[in-house]
């Protein structure tokens, strides 16, 4: 840190480098990376799906003996999913967003020369590449990958003779996942002390942009409840190895009975949603504090009730941790308790709606100019509200027992996380290309690609509501046996079309983002006329981020349009003026 | 086909190059920089938020028509009141859905830029937040009031007089059973499950049976393992040193021959036996029973010795323990009736499930009667339903006369878990006698 103008050997620049801003560019390139697996795998098992039975050719060539003749095998179709969720999840969604953002985001906009660990934030990104290479090769074990689902629910995870996709691929699973936790907790734990104590002069807490606060709950977030992942990981992993018995009680299986008697299935549920429940915020907050920022910077508006949105971050965080069992309404779970979840879940939607209806107001009456980092962050707005609304009918435990496990989750959370989680991911790639790169991204190539996007994302995902009210369960291979479900069966094929041309129009932002990256138009320091700190640092990327003195604040982030002064935007560098009221 | 597909990519990303260097030449020929914004390109993004926002709503209305019926009317008496609160539910979520969208997609089209306005400096205002957190606090009140209620009625305890019927998962079948005439049912326990008596049910044939199920096994495994043809000839070789010792002589010195001396020395009967021993291996190998085993394959046998040795100690456990519970116990049981792939339940009953899993979790998911719950090894489950509709009626109601009710696997639970169902017919208590009395006796089925 500091030392400006060491030279540097291609391999602590590029691959063991300590610095925050590459680091977060190989984040973003290894999650691009995995996002293109993840999308894949999905239109794979989308075209069984869509046309069940048939045969595709394109499917043998990719799966080999998984798809013998074309068509998909049963078991491949599971591992498929399986794959596909924990990937998206996981891979693209927590490190794409948090591994990216948080990295290039936090030293930047506090006016910091680094993260407070270079080390450590290596090393956080070496753990993910190795949990990364992990999963990949669990494709390609005996018995395949994974196949469980992404919640890996035992018995069914625990015994290998339960299915195929629980033998070695479960093992390599579990190891991936340990791994992953591993660099998250790395990260996390640097980004939370680095917020606390790299703040430059004059920023305070109060003063601190959207985009920070959000990393920091959700590195808070992180740093809780992954390690309860763990915890329920390593039992599993006992189960499997050593005849402990902690998931399992009573089973005869394979032609025998086993051993293991008093462990409860039902444990690990509430174990994995302690987790799997503040991760879908995990997910979602970095995005939320990306379009924050954006919809601020492109409405030429400061965001409506800054203290309100801290506010509802926190109280977000907060709420995450006790509303788990809300995926386990129907696993004979006490009635009473499921009560009680009903009342925290549906707390969270009061904290989400003012966050919704406070977007809504900085629109309002702003000036909005039309970035495609401004449309993606608009139509997280959108997706967000969309996908929450769902989430009430969810919540209500009395409507849950039809629901349940049926494609209305699966439309509900791909449109609330998945949706929203991606286009805050997309807005902040072409807001930030330019710091990250020096270059610009092709803005009409942004437009094509934004409206394909949210035209597929809403006609892949909203038609499933109606699939699952029709009582279509997730994770079937073909439900064409049952009658009752004949009424939506038109609906598939026309969802694995909307996937498909989604995942195509994917292709133009991949050419964007890589062409830019050498031929795009040189970026000038601040192109979008922002408030916050990252863009008073030089275009080309130096050690330490400043060249001279780090900088000092002297106002929040949002002055824009602020009729005190000329100029529609006012860096927070800038000092408050004789008699001006600061924030 | 291969190729073809090849070829659309290529196409594609050749396209996608094409249009991009257009852009990027276009753009800057005219000195354009990529952040400006142009005024028509303003004013088209706006506009097609507003043509975004009438898609999006015109095909959700049409959704709705079309795809909108849900299920068939409830069949049973709370999935009526569920019915209620889903449309009360959807109703409100619909009608926000519209009105936040529709904020958001025409404020981007009005506030679009225009160079001659500023925007708002609008950052806060503390009542328009106050009925922003106060409103939603109230609906959700409501909601949260009015979803308990209905959750507490359906989740109260069943009434005495219900009828209990147990539903039983396994990969990848259902299976039901009733009480016999003595109104309760025998209790199980998973050790003792054979082909013969799938629920494990517990009466003393069962355990009987169970036990020789598993000496069958051990012997069987046993045979397997005396005729590994690796230690038949390892150990012949040994039993032929023994008695032929001086076959082996000549590498080694005085020692050896006092060895040697020893072996004169065995008595005739431990002679006879080895050589019977040695008459009984030639047996197995000329007779072709020995077979060749990995190591990891013998250890495995072994392995499954050894479970089947504890398996047999858990049932004999068993037999001690009920025992003494009194004879009665034993009883309970043989007049259960099992029944498989179609279960029958009679009209305007109160009917307490009650779940049981054999391996994995399933779901027991019956959509029709708004039912849904997990069935979890070694933790018993219940649902209560109250039939409403026959099955013929139903098929009157949709003009369908193939309609079933029917009780799917909704949670995951391996290859074929999409195609784990059972057909349940409603009809009055009539029918439903006439049909249980009809069904398999547990008993009666060993005969
Ligand atoms: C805002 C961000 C949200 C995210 C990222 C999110 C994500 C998810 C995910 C991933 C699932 C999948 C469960 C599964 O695999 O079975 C899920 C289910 C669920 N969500 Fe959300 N959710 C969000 C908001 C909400 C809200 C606002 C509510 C309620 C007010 C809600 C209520 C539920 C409920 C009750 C379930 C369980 C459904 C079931 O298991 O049948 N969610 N959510
Ligand atoms: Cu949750
Ligand atoms: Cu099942």
């Amino acid at each position: 840190m500091g030392n400006i103008n060491h030279k540097e050997s291609f391999i602590s620049k590029y691959i063991f480098t300590y610095d925050h801003k590459m680091i977060s560019k190989q984040f973003l390139i290894t999650a691009i990376v995995m996002g293109i697996l993840g999308v894949s795998l999905s239109i794979l098992f989308r075209l069984q799906l869509g046309w069940p039975g048939e045969s595709f050719a394109i499917l043998e060539t990719f799966l080999g003996k998984w798809a013998p003749g074309g068509v998909l095998d049963r078991n491949a179709y599971l591992a498929l999913v399986t794959i596909h969720g924990t990937i998206m999840v996981f891979f693209v969604l927590t490190a794409g967003l948090s591994g990216t953002f948080s990295n290039l985001l936090i030293p930047l906009q506090i006016g910091a020369r680094d993260m407070a660990s270079g080390f450590l934030n290596m090393l956080s990104y070496w753990f993910f590449v190795i949990s990364c290479v992990v999963m990949i090769f669990s494709l390609f074990v005996e018995g395949g990958a994974a196949s469980g689902g992404w919640t890996i629910y035992p018995p069914l995870s625990a015994l290998p003779q339960a299915m195929p996709g629980s033998g070695t691929g479960m093992t390599l699973w579990l190891l991936s996942m340990t791994l992953f936790v591993v660099s998250s907790l790395l990260g996390s734990l640097n980004y939370i002390v680095t917020i606390v104590n790299l703040r430059t002069k004059g920023l305070s807490m109060t003063r601190l942009p959207l985009t920070i606060w959000a990393f920091f709950v959700t590195a808070i977030l992180g740093v809780l409840s992954f390690p309860v992942l763990v915890s329920a990981i390593v039992l599993l992993l006992m189960d499997r190895m050593m005849g402990t018995a902690f998931y399992l009680s009573d089973i005869f299986i394979g032609g025998e009975a086993l051993d293991a008697t008093g462990g409860s299935p039902i444990l690990y549920q509430h174990l994995f949603w302690f987790l799997g429940h503040p991760e879908v915020y995990i997910v979602l907050l970095p995005a939320l504090g990306i379009s924050s920022e954006v919809i601020a910077t492109n409405s030429r508006k400061p965001i409506f009730g800054y203290k309100a949105m801290v506010g509802s971050i926190i109280a977000i965080g907060f709420l995450s941790f006790i509303v788990w069992a809300h995926h386990m309404f129907v696993t004979g779970m006490n009635p009473f308790l499921g009560s009680v979840f009903v009342f925290t879940t549906l707390l969270i939607a009061i904290p989400s709606a003012v966050k919704a209806f406070n977007y809504i107001t900085t629109l309002w009456r702003g000036n909005i100019r039309f970035t495609p980092a401004m449309l993606f962050s608009i139509g997280l707005v959108s997706t967000f509200v969309t996908g929450g609304l769902t989430g009430i009918i969810l919540a209500d435990s009395a409507l849950d027992v039809t629901l349940h496990d049926t494609y209305f989750v699966v439309g509900h959370f791909h449109i609330v996380m998945g949706l929203s989680a991606i286009f805050g991911l997309f807005a902040g790639v072409y807001h930030w290309f330019s710091k990250m790169f020096g270059r610009m991204m092709n803005t009409k190539l942004g437009y094509v690609h934004f409206w394909f996007t949210i035209v597929c994302g809403y006609g892949v995902f909203f038609p499933m509501h109606f699939v699952g009210l029709a009582g279509a369960p997730r994770r079937y291979y073909d439900s064409t046996s049952f009658d009752f479900l004949d009424s939506v069966t038109d609906l598939q094929p026309i969802i694995s079309m909307f996937a498909i041309v989604g995942a195509l129009a994917q292709l133009v932002f991949m050419f964007n983002f890589f062409y830019s990256i050498f031929r795009g138009q040189a970026a000038t320091q601040n192109p979008w006329k922002s408030n916050t700190l990252e863009w008073t640092t030089p275009v080309e990327h130096i050690h330490g981020n400043w060249s001279g003195a780090l900088p000092e604040v002297h106002r929040w982030p949002y002055d824009y349009s602020n009729p005190a002064h000329d100029e529609d935007f006012v860096l927070q560098t800038t000092p408050l003026k004789d008699g001006e009221v600061g924030h | 086909m291969k190729l073809l597909i090849l070829l659309v990519i290529v196409v594609g990303i050749i396209a996608v190059a094409q249009l991009a260097k257009i852009y990027q030449l276009s753009a800057r020929l005219r000195g354009h920089r990529e952040e400006d914004i142009s005024e028509a390109d303003t004013r088209l993004q706006g506009s097609l938020w507003i043509v975004f926002m009438f898609v999006l709503f015109g095909t959700t209305i049409w959704q709705f028509v079309r795809y909108g019926d849900y299920l068939p009317p409830s069949a049973s008496l709370h999935g009526e009141a569920v019915d209620m609160l889903m449309g009360y539910n959807l109703a409100l979520v619909i009608f926000v859905f519209f009105v936040v969208n529709a904020l958001i997609f025409i404020f981007s089209f009005k506030y679009r830029f225009d160079k001659n306005r500023t925007a708002h400096f609008f950052p806060h205002d503390t009542r328009l937040e106050v009925i922003w957190t106060v409103i939603p606090s109230i609906v959700l009140a409501v909601i949260i009031i009015y979803g308990l209620q209905t959750w507490s009625e359906m989740t109260g305890p069943a009434s005495d007089d219900s009828l209990r019927v147990e539903l039983y998962s396994k990969q990848f079948d259902w299976t039901a059973r009733y009480a016999g005439d003595d109104d309760a049912f025998g209790s199980t326990n998973f050790n003792l499950i054979t082909p013969l008596n799938p629920l494990g049910i517990v009466t003393q044939d069962g355990i009987d049976q169970a036990l020789l199920k598993i000496e069958d096994k051990i012997a069987k495994l046993n045979e397997e393992l005396n005729a590994e043809k690796g230690h038949l000839l390892a150990e012949k070789v040994e039993l032929e040193r023994s008695l032929h010792p001086s076959d082996d002589h000549g590498h080694s010195g005085h020692e050896h021959s006092d060895h040697d001396d020893s072996h004169h020395e065995m008595t005739e009967g431990y002679k006879n036996n080895i050589e019977s021993r040695l008459t009984a291996i030639n047996d197995l190998l000329n007779s072709g029973t020995a077979k060749v085993m990995t190591d990891a394959a013998y250890e495995a046998k072994e392995d499954k010795i050894y479970r089947l040795k504890r398996h047999r100690q858990r049932i004999l456990e068993l037999k001690n323990y009920e025992v003494g519970d009194g004879f009665d116990a034993w009883e309970v049981g043989k007049d259960d009736r099992i029944v498989k792939s179609e279960f029958h339940l009679p009209i305007g009953r109160e009917i307490e499930f009650v779940f049981r899993s054999r391996d994995v979790l399933h779901s027991a998911f019956m959509p029709h009667f708004r039912a849904q719950m997990n069935t979890v090894p070694g933790l018993p489950t219940r649902f209560k339903i109250e039939t409403t509709i026959t099955t013929d009626s139903m098929r009157t109601i949709l003009d369908n006369p193939d309609f079933n009710y029917i009780l799917l696997c909704n949670k995951v639970c391996g290859s074929a878990h999409f195609n784990m169902q059972m057909t349940i017919v409603v009809e009055t208590q009539e029918e439903y006698d006439a049909w249980l009395s009809e069904q398999k006796v547990y008993m009666a089925e060993k005969n």
